[in-house]
């Protein structure tokens, strides 16, 4: 019995994507008044090439693994390639206009990153056979996951940028360690908690109906928490920050399925809230803009203020890509991506965009369920929900949802690290849909497990 | 482990519906709070982003949008500045709108159904909407006499086309400069603005279609229309025309501007009283035709009735139940009876054209982006205010005005060619009751048959005299004439 491997279904929504991609850079182009791009051919047909290898490849290493996951990134990807030459077009112009010397354009530098993403996919899959192998190197992903999350403090290459210690500077290349740590560090939680989830579901105590763990098996939270604070304090990051902590509280549940951890976990992080609140005076900026970003439109609200105005722009169909002013928001190409693209592709695109992450985390989850080992188990559903989560706080910063944490869109916003390691994170999700899609016969070493384990 | 990632992602599917559902109150529901922020620079970015489309004076722009380095990309320009202000108005980043600039807004804004083909090929291509531009029906030649005359006074000039009610001029004075208003520095717009308010001269009232003034002695040709009307006077009916008047029920007396009688024995021929302007006569002539006639000959010549050209004008008004001597007063064109120039103007108009009154119109034509012709203005009748037979004998009536009364700066117009123009008018002088200086008026329409221009001239700080019609107002409506007919 020959079982599909949907690779061509994958291969036509990689050149849909693509097809969007060119599509999306011609009206820019033409509502802008700036006509066709002179290089949208050669761009065009490197992203192509880019997407093309990454599909050989997966069907060469990975050929069960689940069809949607690579064009979603991909689209994803290309969508914000779009936006950030959009944004390029919106400077030069402006640049003209009073007469300055044009700024460099950010999309060849994307598309540089988006290429060294692909590298990386492309040697995860060639590198790794099989995910459980990262099981072994559960300590040293862990050790290799503080220090690069300490490597911003570091001196000499450590670097502030808007108040947020985050980068490092080794000659002219900046990097954000923290983006690489939360894969490492998804690893080193699943490597622990496959080990010690039985220890940690043990239950000692009743208290109001819920029942809590051993005093003793709350060290590891108590680490990650704090560690979670440090990061705050140190780095004044809370994108991050939250991140972490809400991903090893997830995995936590994940493994012991004891929903005290959550109880335990809110009342940790509102421990933590109040304590930033009253510590720092950036963390209570960013709430009292949250509650009244209107009060402080001309300061600390201003980019919030921006960017509601640029999505209310858009309203239901947005203004068509090339006929808004995403470019009135601060940081539009990284942070407020979601501003720009929601005020030129309307709440229609908007929605879409958010429908295609959760269609991605649901596929990472599902890939979760269906793999049998616990430690891939483990290791999908945390690496889907780092995404899940970098995407709710930082939409729901952009539009008010919560108060605003700096954090990156995962394949959208413009920056190297955040590309690379989310195209990483992809990888490793093939690597895992593979083991759990493949059918059985194929599996020498556990011909004796019935095959119904393929649940689509 | 199953069970508690199946449960992980129903809090996660929880989470992404409260994105969805706050990205819709945002862009949907709230949308319209937002983009009404005084703050929100998008709408102005918007609106100052598109090319709008001139307003244009024959072939010439009026008021135009060039390209500027700005953040606002396009400045409006008004290369005639203060002469075409009461009829371009302005185009404020801070103040809004006024005049064309407001009521042709979706047309120069390039959002008028009108361009529905252009705005579907913008729909598509997601580009700005370019505007479309508006003609006006003023002619350049009368628009500049009128605006030269005005110089140094406080007054209004409108002419109107008798036969199709195109105004040919609308000229206010003092006026105002739209290209400060339409500027992009807030601070120089609001000092300037500011500086119009405190001005006792009230340049940004539009004179010629919103100042109400008594209309004096001009409102006299309304009187006798009614009077012709009434079918029990001609004009070589006598009436009695002493120097002095004994208003009806009361002790006043009204008296004659040249304090003597307007003919021998106090007699007086209906088109002479009114070559003379004899005050005692029409006041007896109307207290004999009764308020009630004369407010419904008013009313047929657009009295009462609120016009839009598309500027809105203010309603002229002829007293509700004026006693007799404040009839009689009425019949003059005083106690209560205010009129706009524009009025006037109509009423001159509607005699000269056959006793039809056409409304005003200021647009000419909507032009597409492109240029090409999308609406051309079809002229609309108001009202037959006079049988075509009444309407000639008192143009003759206005004739004689000119010729042998009051208007005699109106005799010997010549067209190009060296032909003398027969021309009919009215003067007037009205007290305006409140402290400032009486109202100067002047009625015209040239030439005397099939007149190609009706004008009317009210000067606010004018003489204190009937002459001061012919002295102050006379002059302006003539070079008013004389650039419409050459």
């Amino acid at each position: 019995m020959k079982h599909p491997t949907r690779r061509n279904f994958e291969l036509l929504l990689l050149v849909m994507a693509w097809g969007l991609g060119v599509l999306g850079t011609v009206q820019v182009g033409w509502a802008t008044g700036e006509g066709l791009h002179p290089r949208l051919w050669i761009t065009a047909a490197v992203v192509g090439v880019l997407a093309l290898i990454a599909h050989v490849i997966v069907r060469w290493r990975v050929p069960y693994a689940d069809p949607l996951l690579l064009p979603l990134a991909t689209l994803l990807t290309i969508l914000g390639l779009v936006m950030i030459y959009r944004l390029d077009v919106a400077a030069a112009q402006r640049a003209e206009r009073v007469g300055a010397v044009p700024p460099t354009p950010d999309v060849y530098n994307q598309l540089t990153w988006y290429a060294v993403g692909v590298t990386l996919f492309v040697l995860v899959l060639l590198a790794l056979r099989d995910h459980r192998i990262l099981q072994r190197y559960t300590y040293t992903a862990g050790l290799i996951g503080i220090i690069l999350l300490i490597l911003p403090l570091a001196p000499v290459i450590g670097t502030t940028v808007n108040g947020a210690t985050l980068w490092v500077r080794v000659g002219g290349l900046t990097f954000q360690p923290a983006e690489l740590a939360k894969i490492t560090l998804t690893i080193f939680f699943a490597g622990y908690l496959v080990v010690n989830r039985d220890s940690l579901a043990l239950v000692r105590t009743r208290f109001l109906g819920i029942e809590f763990p051993r005093p003793r098996d709350l060290g590891p939270i108590l680490v990650v928490w704090l560690v979670s604070l440090a990061v705050l304090i140190f780095e004044r990051d809370l994108g991050t920050s939250l991140l972490f902590f809400g991903l090893f509280v997830s995995m936590l549940y994940i493994a012991t399925q004891r929903r005290s951890w959550f109880v335990l976990a809110g009342a940790l992080f509102a421990v933590g809230a109040v304590f930033a609140y009253l510590a720092f005076g950036h963390v209570r900026v960013r709430v009292q803009v949250w509650l009244d970003p209107f009060a402080y439109a001309d300061t600390g609200g201003f980019q919030i203020v921006q960017s509601l105005y640029g999505l209310a722009n858009g309203g239901l169909l947005g203004t068509g890509l090339g006929g808004g002013y995403p470019s009135l928001v601060p940081f539009a190409n990284t942070d407020f991506v979601v501003a720009a693209l929601g005020e030129e592709l309307g709440l229609t695109g908007l929605i879409a965009i958010l429908l295609l992450y959760a269609v991605l985390v649901e596929r990472g989850l599902r890939t979760a369920v269906a793999v049998r080992d616990p430690f891939g188990q483990l290791l999908a559903a945390g690496l889907s929900i780092t995404l899940a989560i970098q995407v709710f706080v930082i939409v729901g910063g952009v539009t008010r949802l919560i108060p605003l944490t700096g954090l990156t869109t995962p394949f959208l916003s413009y920056g190297g690290s955040s590309l690379v390691a989310n195209w990483i994170i992809i990888a490793l999700l093939l690597v895992i849909s593979h083991r759990a899609r493949r059918p059985a016969q194929e599996q020498p070493d556990e011909a004796s497990m019935p095959t119904q384990v393929v649940s689509r | 482990m199953t069970r508690s990632i199946r449960r992980l992602s129903v809090v996660l599917a929880l989470l992404l519906i409260a994105l969805l559902v706050n990205v819709t109150i945002i862009q949907v529901y709230r949308s319209d709070d937002y983009r009404a922020r005084a703050d929100n620079q998008r709408v102005l970015l918007e609106e100052y982003g598109r090319e709008r489309g001139p307003i244009l004076v024959g072939a010439d722009p009026v008021a135009r949008s060039v390209e500027t380095a700005g953040t606002l990309r396009y400045l409006r320009v008004y290369p005639e500045g203060e002469k075409y202000a009461s009829v371009t108005g302005f185009y404020s980043i801070v103040y809004g709108a006024t005049g064309l600039e407001r009521t042709e807004n979706d047309v120069l804004s390039g959002s008028s159904d009108l361009f529905f083909v252009d705005r579907l090929q913008q729909l598509i291509a997601g580009r700005q909407p370019r505007g479309g531009a508006v003609t006006t029906t003023i002619d350049a030649r009368a628009q500049n006499a009128a605006w030269r005359g005005l110089q140094g006074t406080r007054g209004a000039v409108l002419a109107i086309e008798p036969s199709t009610g195109r105004i040919l001029a609308q000229v206010q004075a003092p006026s105002f400069d739209p290209n400060i208003l339409s500027s992009h520095d807030p601070a120089a717009i609001r000092d300037y603005y500011e500086s119009l308010l405190d001005d006792s001269a009230q340049p940004l009232i539009n004179r010629p279609i919103v100042a109400l003034n008594p209309p004096g002695s001009t409102f006299k040709i309304v009187t006798a229309a009614a009077a012709l009307a009434s079918g029990r006077f001609t004009p070589d009916s006598v009436l009695p025309g002493p120097a002095e008047y004994d208003l009806p029920l009361s002790t006043r007396t009204l008296r004659n501007w040249t304090g003597e009688e307007c003919g021998p024995d106090e007699q007086v021929t209906l088109i002479e009283a009114l070559a003379q302007s004899c005050n005692t006569a029409f006041a007896w002539l109307g207290n004999e035709l009764g308020a009630d006639a004369l407010r419904e000959q008013a009313e047929a010549f657009g009295f009462d009735t609120a016009f839009t050209t598309p500027l809105r004008a203010s309603t002229s008004r002829f007293p509700d139940s004026p006693d007799a001597p404040q009839t009689a007063l009425s019949a003059i064109g005083q106690f209560d009876v205010r009129a706009t120039a524009m009025q006037m103007a109509m009423v001159t108009a509607g005699i000269g054209n056959n006793g039809v009154v056409m409304e005003p119109y200021l647009v000419q034509e909507i032009r597409g982006p492109d240029l090409a012709i999308l609406r051309t203005s079809a002229p609309r009748e108001f009202q037959q205010a006079m049988t075509s037979e009444d309407a000639a004998d008192l143009v003759q009536m206005m004739v004689a005005v000119v010729d042998r009364g009051t208007a005699g700066v109106l005799r010997g117009i010549t067209t190009p060619d060296g032909q003398v123009v027969s021309v009919g008018a009215k003067t007037g002088t009205a007290q305006t009751g409140r402290d400032g200086a009486p109202v100067a008026w002047m009625v015209a329409l040239a030439p005397a048959t099939n007149p190609q221009i009706a004008v009317a001239v009210a000067v606010e700080d004018g003489g204190d005299n009937e002459v001061s019609g012919n002295a102050i107002a006379g002059p302006i409506a003539r070079a008013v004439i004389e650039a419409a007919l050459r």
